[in-house]
């Protein structure tokens, strides 16, 4: 049953989760954490698992690292089964939300524990730890305690010293969640930047869904202890699979409609306004019938009340103007609310107008 | 106008906030503090003051003198005492905190276990039980020993020591250690440390305030411990504050005025160095 797959380079699985189930608690008080799970992480990835608290996100990360044991399934690293052994045991390492330094060293004592407990020697650990504090720009803070720095400074040595042992896969349990908004950004690049340059495999833990879609290469979106859907952010977002995933993802309008019948690949569904329009499916299996379908406010595109080419026409009910452009909130005739997202609004709240729902825009989701 | 009035009204309600926390400012505190201090070092102050006086009375103040520090140094009973009573209460320290580590280690990095709460319980079981119960039943317990091997010595004493510092050094170590971070140690595993080494490198370093609290608390119990010491030491165990008891019987005389502030003195000093010695461990 190995499915190790050796083709160099890009698609070679680095974690794998394989129908992975973890229970905490016995009998009627246990509480499931992740059922039936299974996803596979591949090398050199950028891999984030996104969800709201308590989805199970944070508990698959620490299967992986090794804090907790799965109670059914197996986890595979580079091909191998990881899944009963001890943390020290995995050539995983961790950054943890709140960062976990040791108050009794120095930042590069810190940097070095790892290295140390691997049996390195002394002079390669003195140059590793030298090329780490370069690499996160802390080499004038090396003789520091972890004490004396700030937030931002303590998440750069965090990164360092899980980085410094080199290991298969880094894992970061929502490092970001501590910084003020200003720092995270610049984290947010600087992590990227980290895991271009050190080609290790990252696996990122977030509730924040705009953190995901900037720093990852695909990204798992799990809610109550399943993954719902996996691919690159522009699948996520421009193709959310179910209605959670797209409710969670952005700004999104979910209009009930009714799936005519399946047409090449795509669902007829009749909008509100009586048009009809080619939606995409997702890939579960679809019967016509009742179904949502979902559209990005800056899909929807605005147009006079008579326009020729509109969906369907409504009232605006108002204007938000939030920088760089304005939420367009209008009451469809007879129909549901939608938003449209314009640099210009059309008119203020009273005024009539049009919306065009591109067809190429529009996507039915499962329940 | 409004701006104007919004800071003059806060002002008076800010003070009122401050009066309302800042204890000296509550009526009756600071003749309240005075009466407890003076119950407290009083008795202390006049100890020490005679301690220094050159005369037999301990009522009547005549000159100044380290006769009576003299005299003690001299004193055969109290040196041996005093010889005693440290090593009573370093054999005791030393284990009573070696076990109360262990046990602290055991009821708060463990996977929950059936009767963790009992093990804590029985742990701290000395503290609750009047010390005469526990003296009587100790010296129960020794004189069968005793009578059945035929084994005697100061170990003995030393034992009942060691027993009753345990809950003492227990105590500062737990507390330690529930205060300090688990992810810590999960993050020296993680960095492929073994359980030994993440205690060696970790978990002991940060936990050295908390075995220094312990180790002064049970080392100050034993030194002035003297109920159980009475009923198990055997002849020639006797202790500084036996010692003291007995001569107290024969009237209170300033030579152990000089040997009870020489015990104070030496206490005060010992708390200092270990809250030193704490404090930049934990910086």
């Amino acid at each position: 049953m190995q499915q190790r797959t050796d083709t160099p380079g890009a698609d070679r699985a680095m974690v794998q989760a394989e129908r992975v189930t973890k229970t905490f608690g016995r009998g009627a008080d246990g509480v499931t954490a992740l059922d039936d799970v299974s996803v596979t992480i591949r090398e050199n990835e950028f891999f984030t698992l996104l969800g709201p608290s308590g989805c199970g996100k944070t508990t698959l990360l620490r299967l992986i690292a090794g804090f907790e044991l799965p109670s059914a399934g197996r986890i595979l690293l580079d091909g191998a089964e990881i899944g009963h052994l001890p943390p020290y045991r995995r050539p995983v390492n961790t950054v943890f939300q709140n960062y976990a330094l040791f108050p009794h060293m120095t930042v590069a004592q810190n940097i070095a524990f790892g290295l140390e407990m691997q049996g390195k020697p002394t002079a390669e650990i003195g140059g590793t730890v030298a090329r780490m504090l370069d690499l996160v720009k802390m080499e004038r803070l090396a003789d520091r305690r972890t004490d004396q720095l700030s937030g931002g400074q303590q998440q750069r040595v965090a990164l360092a010293r899980a980085l410094a042992p080199h290991p298969k896969v880094l894992l970061l349990d929502e490092p970001l969640s501590a910084l003020d908004l200003k720092l995270r950004k610049e984290m947010q690049i600087e992590l990227k930047r980290l895991q271009n340059e050190t080609g290790i495999t990252f696996v990122f833990v977030t509730h924040d869904q705009e953190e995901a879609l900037t720093m990852s290469d695909r990204i798992a979106v799990m809610a109550t202890g399943e993954i719902l859907q996996v691919g690159t952010p522009k699948d996520i977002y421009n193709h959310p699979a179910r209605r959670f995933v797209a409710d969670f993802i952005g700004d999104i309008n979910i209009l009930d409609v009714d799936l005519d019948k399946i047409d090449e690949g795509r669902g007829v569904v009749r909008l509100p306004g009586g048009a009809t329009a080619s939606a995409a499916l997702p890939e579960a299996e679809m019967r016509p019938g009742a179904v949502s379908v979902a559209i990005r406010p800056e899909n929807v595109l605005l147009t006079g009340p008579e326009d020729g080419a509109r969906t369907a026409t409504g009232e605006i009910e108002r204007v938000v103007y939030f920088g760089s452009a304005h939420n367009v909130h209008i009451r469809l005739d007879d129909g549901p609310p939608i938003v449209a997202r314009a640099p210009h609004a059309p008119g203020g709240a009273g005024d009539r107008a049009g919306v065009i729902l591109p067809d190429e825009h529009l996507q039915v989701l499962v329940d | 106008m409004a701006d104007a009035a919004a800071p003059a009204a806060a002002a008076p309600a800010g003070r009122r906030a401050r009066l309302r926390t800042d204890l000296r400012h509550q009526p009756g505190f600071t003749p309240m503090a005075w009466v407890c201090i003076v119950f407290l070092y009083a008795p202390i102050a006049v100890l020490i003051a005679f301690s220094f006086n050159d005369n037999r009375s301990v009522v009547r103040w005549t000159e100044f003198s380290f006769r009576w520090y003299v005299e003690a140094f001299g004193n055969e009973g109290i040196r041996n005492a005093t010889v005693i009573s440290f090593q009573v209460a370093t054999v005791a320290t030393l284990f009573s905190t070696i076990f109360a580590t262990m046990a602290a280690l055991a009821t708060t990095r463990t996977r929950p276990y059936r009767g963790q709460t009992l093990a804590y319980a029985i742990v701290n079981q000395p503290l609750m039980v009047p010390e005469i119960v526990t003296a009587v039943a100790t010296l129960a317990l020794f004189t069968i020993i005793k009578k059945a091997t035929g084994i005697t010595g100061i170990g003995y004493l030393m034992l009942a020591h060691t027993v009753f510092c345990i809950p003492f050094a227990y105590m500062p170590i737990r507390a330690r250690l529930e205060d300090m971070n688990l992810t810590l140690e999960q993050a020296a595993a993680d960095l492929y440390a073994p359980p030994f080494q993440v205690f060696r490198r970790v978990t002991l370093p940060l936990l050295m305030p908390g075995i220094f609290a312990g180790v002064m608390l049970a080392f100050v119990v034993s030194l002035d411990d003297v109920i159980i010491t009475l009923l198990v030491a055997g002849p020639g165990e006797t202790t500084l504050p036996i010692y003291i008891l007995g001569q107290i019987r024969r009237g209170i005389t300033p030579e152990i005025n000089a040997v009870s502030t020489l015990l104070l003195g030496l206490s005060l000093i010992f708390v200092t160095l270990f809250f030193l010695i704490g404090k930049q461990r934990k910086t």
